[in-house]
């Protein structure tokens, strides 16, 4: 009965084509701005680590006072290198790593070749197994060498194709600048998005670091972050990189790995003691102020989700809402027009369910032609993405088959909730009365 | 035309009339927002950077292998000879930033050493005696910077400038009621004399956040050391393009150890501009692609729902001819039909489309929507309305008064 009432459908709407383009169009355009939009949305406010991002946390702590914030600014989203440095000394959670973005340049040793930038992170040992990144060859280096300074270095597999053509290259020597370095691990491809530990430098959604290497040997060798420098609040600092160490200047990152909650409770009273100490010891001159984010609320923090794309989002659902009424409106007037029709069929022994499930399915029609053309549509929307984002964003957003599934799920339901209402009214038309007019 | 009989006509289709009504407050309320947004940011885009934006050319070096101070001081000293050496170059300096780069240096300017008691944060910009020209600044008062005054600053060290000059916009909010020339101002822990004032720079972000002081730049005499340098290059009037191509293998062919980007390390002013605003751009097409499409939509619905309803009424309509009504009275009465509903929608939508505004701007720091955008929403969408309704009720009006003795 349903294929019959199916083709009852394709029929109806066959009689007035222009009131069914009409219909299948706005389904088709709603559901697709809607689609493109929640696909960029879905991309850049995917979870990056979603079995650890409960137990990633990032302290803050505030380095400048109160006074600096007069003009409504926030505490700085980065540590000073002194405090980064107190954190790391005291281990007080299970891993933890202070993270500086920098760069080089790698000279190649075919001298035809020009040289290239390189960029990448300055961390600590803990930065490999906290953030999960996988290995190709080799791993990551270890606390000791962290202490010892050591000159090694993890590359990326993008990096490690470009030197070596993809093999295994663990032992090998990387220039970088005037430096030499062994390269101890090569990365599996990882690129989490967000970059999460660094989106407090709007880093969010680039391309893989190159190399990662460690943070006590990218200060020894002065290399400058890439990243943001936050001074604002700072009275001035002595001349040259130990000054630049020692100042108020905040642009180190810092994340710490929590089990579980007790820890983060504990956590967050070592940081109140660790800036109250400072308070007393005559560094700080206000009350101690200090944070402790975990990942989501880090992202969340840092509006990593740009306003355009949450408001794009917003708009587009609002654009497929009245797509929906003006379906009801247009499935009303379909329906009611076959009044005379519904009269016959019910004197004829239909039961209203019979109705329901006839109109039903011809509003399944048009929401199954609608999705179709909200597919396409998507796809347009897929390829122009770019016009509208940001390309390290629009780059992010791509049909995938859950994205198509969707599309065509969303047009059927929103067409069939959309038809409930006129499909009422058509199931309570009165047979006598329509008999008796005609 | 009384509206009574139409009033009464419309208590039997209580759900056609809410739905268009709904639909008419909902595209009002979105599309007022929606062009509100493309008008801002529309706004941002015309802003004007203060320079001479045609025949400008940005380069991004970084040195390779990691000079130090002394080495980078010769290396850039070569390079500003080289490029200037450049067929159909007319000046170029270094510096860090740019207006619309989107990265540079942000300080606080004041009264006194204390960093806390800043008036206004201000870009910085390492300039030296060619800026003014390469960037076409216009002097409004005071001089330029000489070649002698021009330091070199190794990475880290502390930006001092015993001379800076200031925008016509900083040195306004600076000394309000007096001329800025020859007064000190403080970026650092000593004070910095303003020797000259130029008419307008922008600062380097186009960031809303930033937006209230787009115009406070300072420019600070200094050749900065750091392993990146932007060269800013004006070509002679029509040799852009050539210069362009020329740059890059012109810098390599003096000194290869180097990184200019072959993708997008020498790019034209109208390119930076481009990429600067490639957000806002994208956000006015969307949402004006929107409005439209809406409008649209809502138009045909309005059309589809009429012309039912005048389906449904054909008998009436002919009685109502029978009994004298003219044309005119009948195409009345839907344009007149068309307009109450119109006027709820617009009503509804009017409140709606203020509350959507005061949401987006606590959840996105938007502006106030102005009460025009509102006005002018509903005069657009009561057009609409009516437009929409004139095919269906013109085709009621050609109902024959014969209708009135068929089918009964």
């Amino acid at each position: 009965m349903l294929a019959y009432y199916l083709r009852l459908g394709l029929l109806s709407l066959r009689r007035n084509p222009v009131l069914t383009a009409l219909m299948v169009l706005a389904i088709g355009v709603g559901v697709a701005a809607s689609m493109t939009t929640y696909a960029v949305f879905r991309a850049v406010s995917a979870n990056p680590l979603p079995d650890k991002s409960s137990r990633l946390f990032v302290p803050q702590i505030d380095p400048w006072g109160p006074q600096a914030r007069l003009d409504g600014s926030d505490v700085p989203d980065a540590l000073t290198y002194t405090d980064a440095m107190a954190l790391m000394r005291d281990r007080r959670g299970a891993r933890q790593t202070a993270i500086y973005p920098m760069s080089h340049t790698l000279i190649p040793d075919d001298v035809s070749r020009e040289p290239f930038h390189v960029s990448g992170y300055a961390a600590y040992a803990d930065f490999f197994p906290m953030f999960d990144a996988p290995f190709a060859y080799g791993s990551g280096w270890d606390r000791a060498q962290d202490d010892a300074h050591a000159a090694v270095v993890v590359i990326s597999s993008q990096l490690n194709r470009q030197l070596f053509g993809g093999a295994n290259s663990v032992g090998r020597t990387l220039r970088l600048d005037d430096h030499d370095y062994r390269i101890v691990g090569v990365m599996a491809d990882w690129n989490p998005r967000p970059r999460f530990y660094d989106v407090n430098n709007d880093d969010a959604f680039n391309d893989p670091p190159d190399f990662i290497l460690p943070f006590t040997q990218a200060v020894d060798t002065h290399t400058d972050t890439d990243g943001n420098d936050l001074c604002r609040g700072t009275t001035g600092r002595e001349p040259g990189w130990d000054g630049w160490l020692r100042s108020g200047c905040a642009w180190v990152s810092f994340w710490v790995e929590l089990p579980d909650g007790a820890a983060a409770a504990a956590y967050r009273s070592y940081l109140q003691g660790y800036a109250a100490e400072q308070t007393r010891a005559g560094r700080f001159h206000w009350p101690p102020n200090t944070a402790l984010f975990d990942l989501t609320q880090w992202l969340r923090h840092e509006q990593v989700v740009p306003p355009a794309t949450r408001i794009s989002l917003l708009l587009s659902l609002g654009f497929f809402l009245v797509c929906l009424v003006n379906t009801v409106g247009l499935l009303l007037a379909k329906f009611m027009r076959r009044a005379g029709e519904i009269g016959v069929r019910r004197a004829l022994g239909a039961s209203r369910r019979e109705i329901w499930l006839q109109f039903l399915a011809e509003a399944a029609m048009v929401g199954i032609a609608g999705g179709v053309a909200g597919l396409l549509l998507t796809g347009v929307g897929m390829v122009s993405v770019g016009l509208v984002f940001e390309p390290e964003i629009a780059r992010l957003a791509h049909m995938s088959a859950g994205l198509i599934g969707l599309t065509l799920l969303c047009a059927l339901v929103a067409t069939v909730a959309a038809a409930f209402y006129p499909t009422w009214r058509a199931a309570h038309v009165q047979p006598a009365w329509q008999l008796k007019s005609h | 035309m009384q509206i009574g009989p139409v009033l009464a006509a419309l208590r039997h289709h209580k759900a056609g009339t809410l739905l268009i009504a709904v639909q008419i407050a909902l595209t009002l309320a979105i599309v007022c927002n929606a062009l509100f947004i493309v008008h801002a940011r529309l706004a941002r885009l015309s802003q004007p950077t203060g320079i001479d934006e045609s025949s400008l050319l940005v380069i991004g070096n970084e040195w390779a292998g990691k000079p130090n101070a002394d080495q980078m001081a010769s290396l850039m000293a070569a390079d500003l000879d080289t490029l200037r050496r450049v067929p159909g170059v007319a000046n170029v300096y270094a510096t860090n930033s740019f207006p619309l780069s989107n990265g540079g240096s942000a300080m606080g300017v004041g009264h006194s050493p204390d960093k806390l008691k800043y008036v206004t944060s201000a870009a910085a910009y390492y300039a030296d005696e060619n800026t003014l020209s390469t960037l076409g600044l216009k002097l409004v008062a005071g001089r330029n910077f000489n070649a002698n005054e021009i330091g070199l600053l190794d990475g880290k060290a502390y930006v001092h400038p015993a001379v800076v000059i200031l925008t016509r916009a900083l040195a306004m909010q600076m000394f309000p009621h007096e001329p800025a020339l020859g007064k000190p101002v403080y970026i650092s822990a000593s004070p910095s004399i303003v020797i000259g004032i130029v008419d307008r720079l922008r600062t380097p972000w186009v960031d809303n956040s930033m937006a209230k002081w787009a115009d406070s730049s300072v420019l600070v005499p200094y050749r900065r050391l750091t392993p990146v340098t932007q060269y800013v290059v004006r070509a002679q009037p029509g040799r852009l393009g050539d210069v362009r191509d020329h740059v890059r293998a012109a810098l390599y062919a003096a000194n290869r150890m180097r990184v200019i980007s072959a993708k997008d390390g020498v790019r034209t002013f109208a390119q930076v501009r481009e990429a600067a605003y490639r957000d806002d751009r994208g956000m006015a097409i969307l949402m004006s692609g929107i409005s439209v499409v809406l409008l649209l939509v809502t138009g045909a619905g309005i059309v589809g729902l009429s012309s039912f309803w005048v389906g449904q009424r054909r008998k009436q309509i002919g009685v109502r001819r029978a009994l004298g009504a003219t044309r005119h009275d009948i195409l009345r009465y839907f344009l007149t039909e068309n307009l109450l509903i119109a006027a709820a929608g617009v009503a509804i939508g009017g409140v709606l489309a203020i509350g959507l505004n005061l949401w987006l701007m606590r959840q996105f720091e938007m502006d106030r929507l102005g009460i025009g955008y509102v006005l002018g929403g509903v005069a657009a969408l009561l057009l609409l309305g009516q437009g929409a309704v004139l095919a269906p009720a013109l085709r009621a009006s050609r109902v024959p008064p014969v209708e009135a003795t068929r089918s009964v």
